[in-house]
């Protein structure tokens, strides 16, 4: 499998969902309570967005992330 | 990218020393998201805490901090208060810090109603040394010092800030992380002392000596506990049993210490420093 970056972005046409992977401690919180079923753990129970259109960007995820590893915007804004 | 949270922490400080899953960073999140919203500025803040894990996050907020020693957090928060009234001073307490050791400061600082904002973070538990029970383990509860289960009534803080006299008290939990944003924007933006419980998750210390030992276990069990105050008042004396409610318990408008200060120092001067 093919090494992850510290910071991972993933998207679609409308949703971009960026996962820190240097600071997420594969709690599984913003797995489980996702309403949309979008994540799932890697093999090192890391998010990973396999689901992304299904996302409803209510970013629930983001605030429940006790790491700040997760975070959910739209496509148009513009990483700084 | 850059998000709003990475405008006020010490990045250089993260990833943050808290085990998987712990409620302190959602906590810590939700108070960033409210002084985000408030537009407060970052040089007038104050955070205060005192020992314990919740303490550290003074540690990882860009503000002007203190981490100052167990239970203390208020009396050091009220000097900060007294001397620069301007600051806008936020005490960041675990629940053994805020009502056991540092009980009678919390009493007095509802009392007094000193403009400061506390956020108990309450995961029910001594979590930094070992999982003693604390005055808000509930009853029946395991810890490392009650391994047949707690025999203590629970003390409820927000009754008890209520009844001492806090202009603004409510409670949330790290599930709602969002409600819990909300009322600690409103507890900040209170003259006068406010309170703000949140309902924590402990999964290391508390969750494994009672069965949960995720944090997903344990955030189902707060959400499981915890009730809205409109499902609250529906209930029934048996159903309340072990259950919490959340929401705004009280929003009222009483002069704060700080104002009734200025007043005596206005009357000193007027008298020339003759006492009646
Ligand atoms: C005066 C004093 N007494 C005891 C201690 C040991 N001590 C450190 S943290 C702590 C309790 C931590 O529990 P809590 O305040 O609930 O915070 P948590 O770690 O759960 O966030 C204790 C008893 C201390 N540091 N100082
Ligand atoms: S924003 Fe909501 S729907 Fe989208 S991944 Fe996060 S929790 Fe799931
Ligand atoms: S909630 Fe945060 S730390 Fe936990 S698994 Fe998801 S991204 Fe990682
Ligand atoms: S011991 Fe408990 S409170 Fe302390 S960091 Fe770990 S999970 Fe959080």
């Amino acid at each position: 499998m093919k090494q992850k970056k510290l910071f991972e972005v993933y998207q679609n046409n409308s949703v971009k969902i960026s996962v820190r992977r240097e600071w997420c401690k594969s709690c599984g919180i913003c797995i489980e309570f996702c309403p949309k079923d979008v994540l799932v753990p890697d093999d090192q129970g890391k998010p990973i967005p396999e689901n992304i259109d299904a996302c409803i960007k209510c970013g629930l995820c983001e605030l429940r992330c006790p790491d700040f590893a997760i975070t959910v915007g739209g496509v148009e804004e513009k990483d700084e | 990218m850059k998000t709003i949270i990475d405008n006020y922490i010490r990045k250089e400080m993260f990833p943050n020393i808290w085990c998987p899953g712990c409620g302190n960073g959602i906590v810590l999140g939700a108070i960033i998201r409210a002084i985000d919203e408030l537009k407060w500025d970052k040089n007038e803040i104050v955070a205060v805490s005192g020992i314990g894990c919740s303490s550290r996050i003074t540690g990882y907020v860009d503000f002007c901090t203190m981490n100052t020693t167990h239970g203390r957090a208020l009396p050091f928060a009220t000097g900060i208060k007294m001397a620069k009234p301007d600051l806008k001073v936020i005490v960041v307490m675990g629940d053994g810090d805020c009502s056991a050791i540092g009980g009678n400061h919390f009493i007095h600082a509802a009392r007094r109603n000193i403009d400061l904002t506390a956020i108990i973070i309450n995961n029910m538990i001594y979590g930094m040394t070992g999982g003693q029970y604390s005055p808000l383990t509930p009853t029946g509860k395991f810890g490392s010092t009650a391994p047949y289960g707690n025999i203590d009534q629970t003390f409820d803080l927000a009754e008890l800030a209520t009844a001492a006299g806090a202009s603004y008290v409510a409670r949330g939990t790290v599930y709602n992380a969002r409600q819990s944003s909300s009322l600690i924007k409103k507890a900040l933006d209170k003259k006068g002392f406010s309170v703000v419980e949140i309902i924590s998750d402990c999964p290391i210390s508390y969750g494994k000596m009672n069965k949960m030992k995720s944090p997903v276990d344990m955030l189902k069990w707060i959400k499981d506990i915890t009730v809205s105050k409109k499902v609250w008042e529906a209930l029934s004396e048996e159903e309340k049993e072990g259950k919490l409610v959340t929401g705004e318990f009280v929003n009222i408008d009483r002069m704060d210490y700080s104002e009734k200060y200025k007043g005596i120092i206005k009357k000193a001067q007027e008298m020339g420093g003759n006492k009646q």
